[in-house]
Order: structure tokens, then sequence, then C-alpha cells
């Protein structure tokens, strides 16, 4: 069994030695990839605190001390907790039914090609489509309620989602639809084994693009369609516009931006993820 | 390159003793064939940009024979094996398999990366639709074949290259076909690593009494392998020779047989490169 040992020693010749990951190792890699972003955001704050020592437009503009104090307040005192469970009890709904809508619409243009012709130019049409402008035509529709917010969210993830999903099905190598059909896999088989798993990066950076719109279009909501009894981000956002409150408007952009961040960050992992366990993320 | 191929003289007497040469025909044979294809034409495309890949094609490979395909680029190696593979029809002629189970290799593994090495092989199964239970022992055994024992649950990229084709082979052996084509499948592989998998190929086919179209075109690798070597000229593809290797049995790449036979392969191929350099 000469070839056979040969076989072994050269399989184990050419397989990668396992890296060795030691804890100081990681600790550095961490703080490599944070410092840039601490350094950053001091800059930011600096920049900040000097306008607003120089004295310009000094009867609004704050500086980060009072902006921060008065988050700390709505934290520990007001309602911010409430707000951004009302904001986000709106963005989970929205987002979940444009999900549904984005993939199956996707999954048909993907699957039909008269369907594609028809309206495959439009969903891109949709997505390029600033959300504010569906605001008064989901008021009028609608009135002011929920669906009204909810119509604008779905519109402005949907065709992210369907597109990325489309993108997906276009763009399975054709070589492994080739091996694909060599198996014996036909119709759905092929597309449940096949072509969805092939197109799942391309529909998870739709989805991470879908969201991005999602979080827009709620907030472009919120700011116009004001509901009793549901007090959400947006409208306590336009409150403070009204009351030219700078610090609680400022502290309450914050807020948005850091949830945006935040759930951009868990799809980037789930990206990542994906990319590491198909060999195609560049491990640095 | 192509000056010295052109200048060169025409190969000596055709092919060796035991050549049948002949543009079609060629199957006198009485044992059954596993492939048989006559007259096969194909042409890609209509009018003016029709594109001619295979022309009045005739072979047969008996039932456990490894044939090899030889030709330049160009020659409708692929397409052949396409159509043989029922991935592609004929523009005329006719294709036989008998009913045999085919499957088809590639150059490239065409594994699905996001399936480890067992799922890769299971997947053929499934689509053949084997019981759960008997997947798994089958898929077992199946990489126990290709000498990837302990390695099912690796991804793809965590494999080297010859892993990675060992692995699509256990895949096509998963469909159970009495037929496998392959489509140069050594051709991305170092020399080596090419060597112990043409011992490997030999010693499965051995086991498992397939047949085997193998289309390369590495002179030295279809004289290593075939039972026989057919010769396809380019652009269209046509069989313009046919080398029967007598059964030496397993022989060595670098034995003086070999290498004889490779060096009337080459003059043959040679002087058909010859032909197109106007």
């Amino acid at each position: 069994m000469a070839t056979d040992q040969a076989l072994h020693g050269l399989d184990s010749l050419e397989l990668a030695p396992a890296r060795s990951r030691d804890p100081g190792q990681l600790a550095r890699r961490a703080w490599a990839a944070v410092w840039p972003k601490l350094l950053a955001i001091a800059l930011v704050l600096a920049i900040w605190e000097l306008i607003a020592a120089t004295g310009w437009k000094h009867y609004v503009l704050k500086g980060p001390g009072p902006v921060f104090a008065n988050l700390w307040d709505q934290a520990v005192h007001g309602n911010l907790w409430s707000v951004i469970g009302a904001t986000l009890q709106s963005a989970v709904a929205g987002y979940a039914l444009a999900l549904l809508i984005g993939t199956t619409v996707g999954l048909l243009v993907a699957r039909i090609p008269p369907l594609r012709a028809a309206v495959g130019s439009i969903i891109t049409g949709l997505q390029t489509m600033p959300s504010i402008a569906w605001v008064p035509f989901a008021i009028i529709l609608f009135g002011q309620n929920p669906a009204a917010i909810l119509f604008v969210v779905v519109l402005g993830a949907a065709p992210s989602i369907a597109n990325g999903l489309i993108s997906g099905v276009d763009y399975t190598p054709p070589l492994l639809l080739r091996a694909g059909r060599t198996m014996g896999l036909r119709g759905l088989a092929l597309y449940r084994f096949l072509i969805l798993p092939a197109s799942l990066p391309a529909y998870v950076a739709g989805m991470k693009q879908g969201w991005a719109f999602a979080w827009r279009s709620l907030m472009a909501g919120e700011l116009v369609v004001s509901i009793i009894g549901q007090f959400s981000i947006g409208q306590q956002l336009d409150v403070y516009q009204q009351n030219l409150d700078f610090a609680g408007a400022t502290a309450t952009i914050i807020v948005i931006l850091v949830i945006g961040i935040v759930v951009d960050t868990i799809f980037t992992k789930i990206d990542r993820t994906i990319r590491r366990r198909r060999g195609v993320l560049e491990e640095v | 390159m192509s000056i010295t191929n052109r200048q060169a003289p025409p190969p000596g007497p055709v092919p060796g003793a035991s050549a049948i040469s002949g543009n079609g025909g060629g199957d006198t044979g009485q044992q059954a064939a596993a492939v048989r294809l006559t007259d096969v034409t194909k042409i890609y495309g209509s009018g003016g940009s029709a594109v001619q890949a295979l022309d009045k094609v005739s072979l047969s490979v008996a039932d456990g024979e490894f044939v090899c395909l030889i030709g330049a680029s160009g020659c409708g190696k692929s397409t052949l094996l396409s159509l043989v593979a029922g991935l592609d029809t004929v523009t005329s002629g006719e294709v036989a398999t008998g009913g045999r189970r085919v499957s088809l290799m590639f150059q490239e593994p065409a594994l699905l990366p996001w399936l480890t090495a067992g799922r890769n092989v299971e997947l053929a199964l499934r689509a053949r639709g084997v019981p759960r239970d008997e997947r798994r022992t089958r898929t077992l055994e199946l990489l126990d074949t290709v000498r990837l024992t302990g390695f099912g649950g690796k991804r793809p990229h965590e494999l080297s290259g010859g892993m990675r084709q060992r692995v699509a082979m256990a895949r096509a052996l998963a469909q159970d076909a009495d037929v496998l084509l392959m489509d140069e499948p050594f051709g991305a592989l170092d020399a080596m690593t090419r060597d112990l998998l043409h011992d490997e190929l030999e010693r499965i086919c051995a086991e498992r009494t397939l047949t085997v179209l193998f289309v390369t075109h590495n002179v030295r690798e279809a004289a290593r392998l075939g039972d026989r070597v057919i010769v396809l000229s380019s652009r269209p593809g046509r069989v313009i020779g046919e080398y029967s290797l007598p059964r030496m049995g397993p022989r060595r790449i670098d034995s003086s047989e070999v290498s004889e036979v490779a060096a009337k392969l080459t003059d043959i191929l040679r002087e058909e490169m010859g032909r197109h350099g106007h």
C-alpha cells in the first residue's frame, strides 16, 4: 500500500497546520479593532466641544456635556426606554413584513422570466426612491396610524431584500448548477439544495441594506405621522424640535445612530460567519 | 512552437500496429457497448455565428472499459461529455447509454462550499432518494474509498486541491453510476498528486468495474490510464485515430511503454494542430 501511505503523507503536508489562538493574540486583535473607533469618537467630541466653546449660536448650541447629561436623565428619569421600545416594535414588525414580502417577490421574480421582465426594473426603481416621499401617500391612504408607518417601512426595505435574493440566484456559479444537474437535482430540489444556499450571502447583503432603508423610513415616518398613545423616537425628536431643545434632540439623534450601528453590526457578524464557513473570508 | 509543428514530418507509420484508424465507424466489437455515439453532430448557435463542435463522431465504449479522449483545444471533448451526460442535446446523430447511470466529474471539484465534505457526498445520495440511515453509512464508506476517512467534517476550503477532487470522486461514485465521465479531472493538480490519483482511480475502477470515458489533453495521462485512446481533431471535433493499448495492466507514468505511446499520440496531435496553423 505504498500509494496509500504516500497519499496520506501528501494530504497532511498540504493541509495548513492549525493556527493556535492564544488569548493574548485575541486581545491584541480586539484592541487593534477598537482603538481607531475610540480615537474617532474622541476627535468628534473634542471638535464639538471646541465649537461650543467659541460661543457660536450659544443660545441653542450645547456641548457634549449637557447633551450626555440630558441622555442620562432621559434614561434614568425619563421615558427613553419606553420610547425605544415603541420604535423597535414598529421596526421589528415592519422589517419582518418586508422580509416576508421581499423574499416572496424576490423568489417569484427570479424564477419566472416574464415576471422579471415586467417588474425587475421597478424593484430597482423602488429601491432608489426616497422613503420620505411615501409618507404623504401613506397618510392619505391609512391616516395617522401605525399602518401608515408600517407601509413606509415595508416599501423602504422590501425592494433591497428582493433584489439581494434575485442577484444571489442570478450569480449562482454555473459550474455548481452543472454539478447539481449531474447529481439529478431538478426543479424545486435544485432550488432547495443548491440555488438558495448559494444565494445566501447576497440575500444577507440585501437584508442588511434593507435594514438600513427600514430604519431610515421608520424615522421619516415617525417624524411626520403622530400616533396617539404611542410615543416613539421620531415623535420625541419632533417634540424637541418644536421646543428648540438642542440637548434633547441631539441626545435622541445619538440614540438613533447607536441603534442603527448595533443592528448593522449584527448583520455584519452574520455575513462574516457565512463567508468564513465558505472559505471566502480573508483572515487578517 | 507552431512553426516546428508545421515543419515536422508527418508522424511515422499510422499510429502503431494496434491502431484502428478511422473517421466514424470503428466499432466492430461484439461486446455490449456501455456508451455508443453514432454520427453525433453538435452545432451551437445558428446562421453565420454557428459553431460546429462535433462532426459525425461515432465511438463506443465497452462495459468496464477505460477510454481516454484526447485532442487539442476546440476538439469538442467537453461537449461530447455533456451530450453523454444528458446535460445537452445532439444536433443530429444518436447517443445511447442503454439506461446506464452516468455521472460526470469536472476539472474543478465543483463542491458546494457551504457543505462539509461528507454532506457534499451525502447530497448526491439524497438526490437519488437513498434513505437517511443508509446515507450515513454509505457516505462513510465512500470517503473510505477515496481514502478520506475522518475528513468528512471538513469544509472544501479546508482541504487541498487533490483532496477536494477525491471528494468530488466520492460524490460521483455516490451517484451509483455505471459510467463515469471525467472532464480533465486532474488537469488542475500538480504532477505528484496527479500521479497518486491515477493509481487511486485505477484501483477504484477495478474494485467497481466502472466504465470510464476520460477526457484529457495530457498524452502521458492518456497513455497511462486508457485501455483505448481516441484522438479527436479540432474545430470541428472528429475521430481521427484510435489507439488500442494492449491490456498491460497497471503501469507507471514514467515507464517506457507509456512514453512510447505518448510520443505517438503527440505526433498525431501535432500533425492535427499543424493543419490549423494558417
